[in-house]
């Protein structure tokens, strides 16, 4: 009887001390806003980065940068990824953020700052903001202010088999998209599944509508439809049309509509086991397919999107997104360091060097090892214009209902005129 | 009737009578009431508590957001809507496309999975070898999270490499091979599925206990009057299950409105929405189009539904088995 008393007192005792504890974290945390840099300053930095070689690669720097700076603890707290999606919009939804946090840039970014939770680093980081590329700032920038600091960018292009395109006859890759239907119907001629998607997913299937409206309708159309909140242009619905021609030719993988895309069973694994021949995907592609598959290893190959004959968009506009960190409103000067620390070009190469990031800086391109995301790497530097992926760019009801309509319409249940008033109607009651 | 018995009593102590206990008792039994009341209250304060700020507050807060339109971000909401979230709702093929799959879902469960899993229990209540065995068997499924089992279907029913298919071929059903869970036509059937493998066990299980609590000589006397083994069923077991029949459908016709994570895992509500259920649209709405006030709007609208069920089935259907109860408690206060 009078043991359990005492673990009750024991336990009570360990329960204060731990609420102390925590008290004390969080005021240092704010705190350290105001007072002299020799104060101890507790920065929190939520990432995304759980798995190799990212995950060390990080932790390695917050060492190095603890022992530059002692008074400042990085708490590092890697989140897996659609953890951090939901973890992250609890938390801005108690009008809170932590120190550092991953973020994609577009209207997503844009809703937390309109909330007023996002720090605007132009002054800030003026000094080394100008290092980056402007492809890899584009998405972190609003009314010529600066929001995020990128680390990672990418693009989406074609993974393919250069074995299984070989095997049905196409030699070189197609460069416009009646060519490309063409290769797709050789590869079907030839037994081989020319495509795999994730229909589960959705966003995998959202690429090829916005890469066609791009090449057709132009990036500056774009840009005006997500102001206008209308997409109902001829231009769009021609994008539906065109999508519609690919799928009327039957190109997926049976069973395409209940595909992840990382599952054992998925788009990524499909390609990576070479039972179809190629996949549109972001530069993460071959680790996926490794991951999930066999991987394609030397076979595997990458070329950018087609043209569309008599499209406005130019064939070297990039399609894609990156990685960046946004810093809370009121987090400690240090966080904007730190991030310029790990930005630094002599860190920021080294990963680069291990082909886990590509380049953000200017002039990194040459540290890229890997032949495929040597290509992403100067396909991306060479692009004469840059569009993140529309469910990032536009505010996150808008991007679902392109993924949704787009998901439909493959399915064939949506015809290309509805998917443009669809989305036009979503947009609209934003 | 009672008046009369009322004034005949009233006079006795007023007329000065030698019961002097009497004026003298009642302070003792208002306290001890009021000790009572002291004691319910205390034991059900952190109770009552924690139940106002898990449930009743974000139920309240849920009611109060489903009038606004706002994305969740700074703040509380300010842009007033009135009813506008809830008559977009039932404009919204998908919303109405979920009342239909529940409403499909319930009658399948209460139709097929329940009278499946009344078999089974009637079955495994017989003597024989194994007995055990099986009824563990068949509860496992149950204990399994439903994010394991949904990974484990969404592997066995994949089109290419899955074992449904591949079992089909083995036994040369090839015609009956198909994409399960990636056609809108075949999804629910499978959806359906699924739940019965993953839930019938734990009906099982209520109908075993159900059953043993049943007493043997009542059979007995029946089959000495001359009833099969049917007759038996139907007009001894059947009947006496009873109670525990109507918690079991309720029980499923509750899992079958607020179903979420077997859904998500294994089709995310696809393909175009032929799996989606309420929970699944209301968590679509909520995180992936941060369109808060809306999704609180769904959110209430299937708290209302529960509601309504949950008093109309206790009120109509629960009614015997519960008076039971309340009269037992009324008698021993």
């Amino acid at each position: 009887m009078s043991l359990s008393r005492r673990g009750v007192v024991l336990l009570a005792a360990a329960g204060l001390f731990l609420g102390g504890c925590g008290g004390q974290g969080s005021t240092g945390d704010s705190g350290g806003g105001t007072s002299s840099s020799s104060a101890k300053v507790t920065v929190e930095w939520w990432n995304i980065s759980t798995t190799e070689p990212m995950k060390s690669f990080w932790a390695k720097k917050v060492k190095e940068y603890q022992a530059l700076h002692p008074n400042v603890t990085i708490k590092n707290v890697p989140i897996e990824n659609e953890a951090f999606k939901a973890k992250l919009s609890t938390v801005t939804q108690s009008g809170k953020t932590p120190d550092i946090y991953t973020t994609w840039g577009g209207g997503v970014l844009k809703q937390q700052i309109d909330a007023g939770l996002v720090k605007d680093l132009t002054s800030e980081a003026a000094t080394w903001i100008a290092d980056f590329t402007p492809a890899s700032l584009q998405a972190y920038q609003f009314d010529q202010k600066t929001y995020g600091i990128p680390y990672d960018i990418g693009m989406v292009g074609f993974w393919y088999n250069k074995a299984l395109f070989a095997k049905a006859g196409v030699t070189v890759p197609p460069a416009t998209w009646t060519e490309y239907l063409d290769a797709v119907r050789k590869l079907k001629a030839a037994g081989i599944t020319p495509i795999a998607l994730a229909g589960k997913e959705k966003w995998p299937g959202h690429y090829y509508w916005a890469y066609l409206a791009m090449r057709i309708a132009g990036l500056d159309a774009l840009k005006q439809a997500a102001i206008d909140d209308d997409f109902t242009g001829p231009d769009f619905v021609a994008a539906g049309a065109r999508l519609k021609e690919l799928v009327d030719l039957q190109p997926f993988q049976k069973g395409f509509l209940g595909a992840g895309y990382g599952t054992p069973d998925g788009q990524a694994a499909t390609v990576g086991n070479g039972k179809a021949a190629m996949e549109l995907m972001g530069q993460w592609a071959p680790v996926v397919q490794k991951d999930a598959g066999k991987g394609l290893g030397d076979d595997l190959g990458f070329f950018g999107f087609p043209s569309v004959e008599g499209g406005k968009g130019s064939a070297t506009d990039a399609f894609g997104g990156g990685n960046g960190f946004a810093v809370g409103v009121n987090a400690p000067p240090e966080a904007a360091d730190f991030l310029k620390f790990i930005s630094e070009s002599a860190n920021h190469r080294q990963a680069v060097e291990m082909n886990a990031l590509l380049p953000v800086l200017k002039g990194e391109e040459d540290a890229v090892k890997d032949v495929n995301l040597g290509v992403v790497a100067k396909t991306l530097a060479g692009a004469s214009g840059f569009q993140l992926y529309l469910d990032q760019a536009y505010p996150p009801a808008v991007g679902q209902e392109v993924n949704d309509s787009v998901a439909a319409l493959i399915a064939g249940s949506k015809t290309p005129d509805q998917v443009a008033q669809a989305i036009t109607q979503t947009a609209k009651s934003e | 009737m009672t008046r009369p018995a009322l004034t005949d009593e009233r006079p006795a102590p007023t007329a000065g009578s030698p019961r002097t206990a009497g004026p003298a008792a009642t302070p003792s039994a208002r306290r001890r009431r009021f000790g009572g009341l002291a004691t319910i209250t205390l034991f059900l304060l952190p109770a009552l508590v924690l139940f106002g700020l898990l449930v009743l507050a974000p139920i309240a807060v849920a009611m109060y957001t489903s009038v606004f339109k706002w994305n969740g971000l700074g703040g509380m909401p300010s842009d007033f809507v009135g009813l506008d979230n809830f008559t977009r709702m039932f404009a919204d093929e998908v919303f109405v496309g979920d009342l239909r799959r529940g409403l499909v879902l319930i009658v399948l469960s209460i139709t097929v999975q329940l009278p499946l899993a009344l078999a089974i229990a009637m079955l495994l209540n017989q003597k024989m070898r194994g007995r055990a065995f099986y009824r563990l068997l068949f509860f496992a499924p149950y204990v399994l999270s439903e994010v394991i089992t949904g990974v484990l279907f969404t592997m066995i029913l994949s089109p290419e490499a899955g074992l449904a298919n591949q079992m089909l071929g083995a036994a040369g059903l090839e015609s009956l091979r198909s994409s399960w869970l990636a056609e809108p036509s075949t999804v629910m059937m499978s959806l359906f599925l699924v739940m019965t493998w993953k839930y019938f066990g734990f009906h099982m299980i209520l109908y075993l206990a159900g059953r043993q609590g049943i007493p043997k000589e009542l059979g007995e006397a029946a089959s000495i009057d001359g009833a099969g083994s049917w007759t038996q069923f139907r007009y001894v077991t059947l009947p006496l299950l009873g109670p525990t029949i109507r918690i079991s459908v309720f029980l499923s016709v509750i899992g079958a409105i607020q179903l979420f994570d077997l859904v998500w895992v294994l089709t995310s509500g696809g393909p175009i929405h032929s799996s989606e259920t309420m929970a699944v649209t209301m968590f679509q709405f909520g995180f992936k189009r941060s369109q808060v006030g809306y999704a609180s709007a769904i959110s209430v609208v299937m708290f209302l539904i529960s509601l309504v069920f949950a008093l109309g089935y206790q009120r109509f259907v629960l009614r015997r088995d519960t008076e039971g109860a309340i009269t037992t408690m009324r008698d021993q206060r």
